[in-house]
């Protein structure tokens, strides 16, 4: 019985719990229970909420069967990425310097979940601050690849996609600055979509860069996808960034699935040498395969694509070193005293030092270097106007066709510890997903098969116009129906089976 | 800490050419914050709350919060920014100041630096002489205050030595406009009464917009005063200092004065002035050295990413211009009239910075002469006496209050004084204060009559001579009564009881 319960999509186990053929109760015990055999060995979470869970769930059932009437996905359990802020939930963004911090207030996105009757189960695994690839820069260590747990799970966001890959969650919350949401999907063989700049709240997501963050959803199918992105999305007068007019739905897009006549461009700067081969074929075979059904692809480029890596880490830093600098002890969170005490700075420091990781003190310093007097117009100046210019990219490849296709990243899922020493090799990972963060377009990832070479997922990533996000579901709704049909069943199911490493579970689940 | 050597003052405007430049913060009274839903101390509603219960994840800088912009403050800002003469930006940004500070809840302060929302203007100021100074306004920008520490344990009350400190985020979020002038050049011996006067005229500018509590005593009006000296003859300006802390009309323009006699003193012996922060200390009418400041000092600006461009659109500026309140110099003119003063008695006021205090008594029921008798006599000598300004002594509403207890017969001038006494350090409202300390005038003719009797027939010599019309011995049983009723009865009125039980 749990074990059929954690494999049904979140529409189809919100179906069921509407139908009254299932609890919400009994689904969300049916995942905790799965996150009890294995997340010792993936290591998806990093709080589980555990009984909480069940009394929300319990909660919800007894409020259905008084009457009260609910969207498609109440009752079905969701995990959290770890950088939404959850009331009464922690909320470490995977740093040391908020650990044991409980915030007083919901991310409007987990709010609107929770309004819409889902139940968290817990929050995900991230790298620091959300700045990695792999999650391997996560202050509690790294999440594992289901696929082979010898693999990183791509990051920030590798704890949703494991989690959703691993069956120990249908669907999650994921927020994506460079491709956190994107490059996961890709090397876990799950669906991810970042949204249009300004199309879901940011209200409660820690800050990486402002004008780069979004949260999305995370999924193992595009239906799924699309409508927890109804759900999370429209406007929010806490973010003064979000987008006032409204959106037509995501899940018709899905349920429309019509290519035909849709003209695709394939991005030439992203389908070159620099990608691996297996990435590549597959990424082929899956437009060739739109191609048939009625899609036109047309080949465009996007000459300042390669410079979009170099602007990113200047302008990400350079938010994110301003956005970090709450993190004191002043309010919240840590706070470390040098021996014998010390002034207010010196407490600061010392908390700084103690608090955050390598890869977010590298960050640090380089956006306060690339906004300091004297280099801000060579260094982030010069990086907005790479970024004007990728947006020209994108506008002109619009007038010509209706989405672009890229490969989600150069390669599948490499192996933990292969890039944590080489700061620039895992940057460049982003290299496909971080254009669409820079001008505000939205991208979704979904999965296009196993490369030959080494058996591990590939992912296939669309990208449209800003405001344009109902295109790529439609897109993607289509090629997923296609594939399905070819595969004969999801890719997911020639996932490991990973049951055989409950001997690794505690009880609680996870840490 | 060393007395700093001053030169003479005329012996330094002799040799000296000084230039002043005048930073002034007005916080805004909407009623929530500058980006958040925080209810904002600077409205009077909200003045008096325990530290840190005027505050959201916004003010506090919790992780995932982010700001919204308060559209009142911004139309409030285009308000001033057009009262002062200023270019409306069609668009303006907000920009991230960044520096570590304990009170700085997100360690940057959202403020505006590029792009300001008003800039280029000019106010007119008059001063106590009758000069009058165009005073160039480079920009007017929004930004948020910051939170309030207090330092507890050492002796300065400063951070350094103390053992801990305290944070209140309720000021953290509150609206400003900074107002900043260009370098003022030119106003010679005046620049003191010049720096005092802008202030004012500042003030007097909010006050009629009805944008700020402008109580300088308050923090609602804060000036940085900026001072440098150059050589007769030389063109380019000398290395300035900016004076903080500078919390009264008055302390503006000492604290000018002081750093013209301080600076005077190193240049002329041939001493370097070093740019820095000045604090100013109300107690002893000194400036003492804060950090240095260069203009290197690097707050990493960069535009606000959480926050769109302020794009006011023309019809909105256009119908703010409209609703501007009439210009003050104009409407000083106006009132004038109205009120039937003479030029000195108008002066006495507007020299006095008590224009606001005299209209909103006087828009609270007092006849212009009463508000004006009280305003610039007795509550001015107290101000002068005890250092401070007569608008921190009393409000408006309390002046009125005292001035119709006056005429309905309740209070004497001289039990009035007592009453003003009690409201300055805060007992209460006049009528409380007449009531707690019981300072009515006997206004009940039994009581004054036997005191009358009884002060006549312990004098029957004063009776006999009031009795053969020597009217003027009357004094003498006056002053024993109103002895005996403590001051508290009406003199003319004893006066004539005195006369009617004489002759019964």
């Amino acid at each position: 019985m749990s074990e059929h319960l954690i494999r049904l999509t979140a529409a189809e186990l919100g179906a069921r719990i509407a139908a009254g053929d299932v609890s919400s109760v009994e689904a969300t015990r049916a995942h905790l229970d799965r996150i009890a055999a294995v997340d010792g060995a993936v290591h998806a979470f990093l709080h589980v909420e555990g009984e909480r869970a069940i009394e929300t769930a319990a909660d919800l059932d007894r409020r259905r069967a008084a009457g009260e009437a609910f969207g498609p996905l109440a009752g079905v359990p969701i995990a959290i990425k770890d950088v939404l802020v959850t009331k009464g939930m922690p909320s470490t963004s995977g740093s040391r310097i908020l650990e044991g911090w409980i915030p007083p207030y919901d991310a409007t996105p987990v709010q609107r979940v929770r309004d819409a009757g889902l139940v968290p189960l817990g929050k995900t695994n991230m790298d620091e601050f959300a700045m990695g690839s792999s999650t391997e820069h996560s202050a509690y260590g790294p999440t594992h690849n289901p696929w082979d747990l010898e693999r990183i799970p791509g990051g920030s966001g590798g704890g949703s996609a494991a989690a959703v890959a691993a069956f120990e969650a249908p669907i999650a919350l994921g927020s994506d600055t460079g491709g956190s949401i994107r490059q996961p999907a890709h090397v876990t063989g799950t669906v991810g979509v970042k949204p249009t700049y300004g199309g879901v709240s940011r209200y409660g997501s820690i800050a990486l860069a402002s004008s780069l963050d979004q949260v999305g959803p995370v999924s193992r199918t595009v239906l799924d996808s699309a409508l927890l992105h109804d759900i999370i999305g429209g406007y929010d007068p806490l973010d003064s960034t979000s987008i006032p007019e409204p959106w037509p739905s995501m899940a018709e897009a899905v349920r429309r699935a019509d290519v035909s006549g849709l003209r695709i461009g394939v991005v030439k700067q992203l389908d070159s040498e620099g990608f691996q081969a297996g990435v590549r074929s597959r990424f082929h075979e899956a437009l060739e395969l739109l191609e048939r059904n009625g899609a036109e692809i047309v080949e465009v480029s996007a000459p300042h694509f390669e410079y979009a890596v170099a602007a990113y880490y200047l302008i990400m830093p350079a938010e994110a070193s301003s956005n970090l600098a709450k993190f004191d002890s002043v309010r919240f969170g840590l706070r470390v005293t040098p021996d014998g005490g010390g002034t207010v700075e010196q407490v600061m420091a010392a908390t700084r030092e103690a608090g955050f990781g390598p890869e977010v003190k590298r960050r640090i310093i380089l956006g306060t270097y690339a906004l300091s007097a004297g280099y801000y117009d060579a260094y982030y100046g010069s990086a907005q106007k790479v970024r004007t210019l990728v947006q020209r990219d994108f506008d002109a490849a619009f007038t010509t066709v209706d989405v672009l296709a890229t490969p989600t990243a150069p390669t599948t899922a490499f192996k933990l510890g292969e890039k944590l020493d080489d700061p620039l090799a895992m940057y460049l990972n982003d290299v496909a997903t971080i254009p669409a963060n820079l001008a505000g377009v939205p991208g979704i990832s979904l999965p296009v098969g196993l490369a030959p070479e080494d058996g591990l997922p590939v992912g296939i990533q669309f990208l449209a116009p800003a405001r344009e996000d109902a295109r790529l579901y439609n897109v993607g709704g289509a090629l997923e129906q296609l594939l399905l049909a070819e595969w004969g069943g999801p890719l997911l199911d020639r996932a490991p089976d990973l049951s055989r490493h409950e001997l690794f579970a505690t009880e609680e689940g996870a840490l | 800490m060393a007395r700093a050597e001053l030169m003479d003052f005329d012996a330094a405007l002799e040799r000296f050419e000084p230039v002043i430049g005048l930073e002034v913060h007005v916080e805004l009274n909407t009623k929530t914050k500058m980006f958040s839903a925080a209810p904002n101390p600077a409205n009077a509603e909200f003045h008096i709350a325990d530290p840190n219960t005027l505050i959201t994840p916004v003010c506090l800088g919790l992780p995932g919060s982010l700001p919204v912009v308060n559209g009142q403050a911004v139309r409030y800002s285009i308000s001033l920014g057009l009262a002062l003469g200023c270019e409306i930006a069609p668009s303006s940004r907000f920009a991230r100041k960044n520096y570590f500070y304990p009170d700085l809840a997100k360690n940057y302060q959202i403020s505006q630096y590029d792009e300001p929302i008003a800039f280029d203007g000019s106010v007119e100021v008059e001063l106590e002489n009758g000069r009058s100074f165009t005073v160039p306004i480079e920009r007017a920008h929004m930004e948020e205050d910051a939170g309030k520490l207090t330092h507890v344990g050492g002796s300065t009350g400063r951070i350094q030595g103390a053992e801990y400190s305290l944070v209140d985020y309720n000021r953290a979020g509150v609206p400003l406009v900074e107002i900043v002038t260009r370098p003022i050049i030119g106003a010679e011996a005046d620049a003191p009464a010049l720096a005092r006067a802008y202030v004012a005229t500042i003030r007097d500018i909010v006050r009629s917009l009805g944008i700020s509590e402008a109580r300088m005593e308050r923090g609602n009006l804060r000036c940085d005063a900026n001072v440098s000296l150059r050589p007769r003859g030389q063109e380019k300006l000398g290395t300035r200092t900016e004076t903080k802390n500078v919390n009264s009309m008055r302390s503006v323009e000492r604290a000018v004065r002081y750093e013209i006699q301080r600076q005077a003193a190193i240049l002329a012996k041939g001493g370097a002035i070093i740019q820095e922060t000045r604090h100013w200390h109300e107690d002893t009418g000194t400036t003492s050295a804060g950090r240095p400041k260069s203009d290197a000092d690097d707050y990493r600006y960069f535009p606000e990413p959480d926050l769109l461009p302020v794009v006011p659109t023309r019809e909105l500026i256009e119908e703010l211009r409209a609703s501007l309140p009439e210009p003050p110099a104009a409407r000083r003119r106006r009132l004038k009239d109205e009120w039937g003063f003479t030029d000195l008695e108008f002066k006495d006021v507007v020299n006095g910075g008590l224009l606001a205090e005299v209209t909103e008594t006087i828009a609270a029921g007092a006849s212009p002469a009463a508000a004006r008798k009280w305003w610039t006599g007795e509550l001015t000598r107290v101000a002068n006496a005890e250092g401070r300004d007569a608008a921190e002594l009393a409000t408006p509403a309390q002046v009125a209050e005292l001035a119709a207890l006056i005429e309905s017969g309740v209070l004497t001038d001289r039990l009035a004084r007592q009453v003003l006494e009690g409201v300055a350090v805060g007992e209460g409202s006049p009528q409380q204060i007449v009531d707690a300390r019981g300072l009515a005038v006997v206004s009940d003719d039994g009581a004054l009559i036997s005191a009358i009797d009884d002060a006549l027939a312990s004098q029957p010599d004063v009776l006999a001579k009031i009795r053969d019309g020597k009217v003027q011995a009357a004094g003498a049983v006056i002053g024993a009564v109103m002895k005996a009723m403590h001051g508290k009865a009406d003199a003319a009125r004893v006066r004539e009881l005195v006369l009617e039980r004489a002759q019964s």
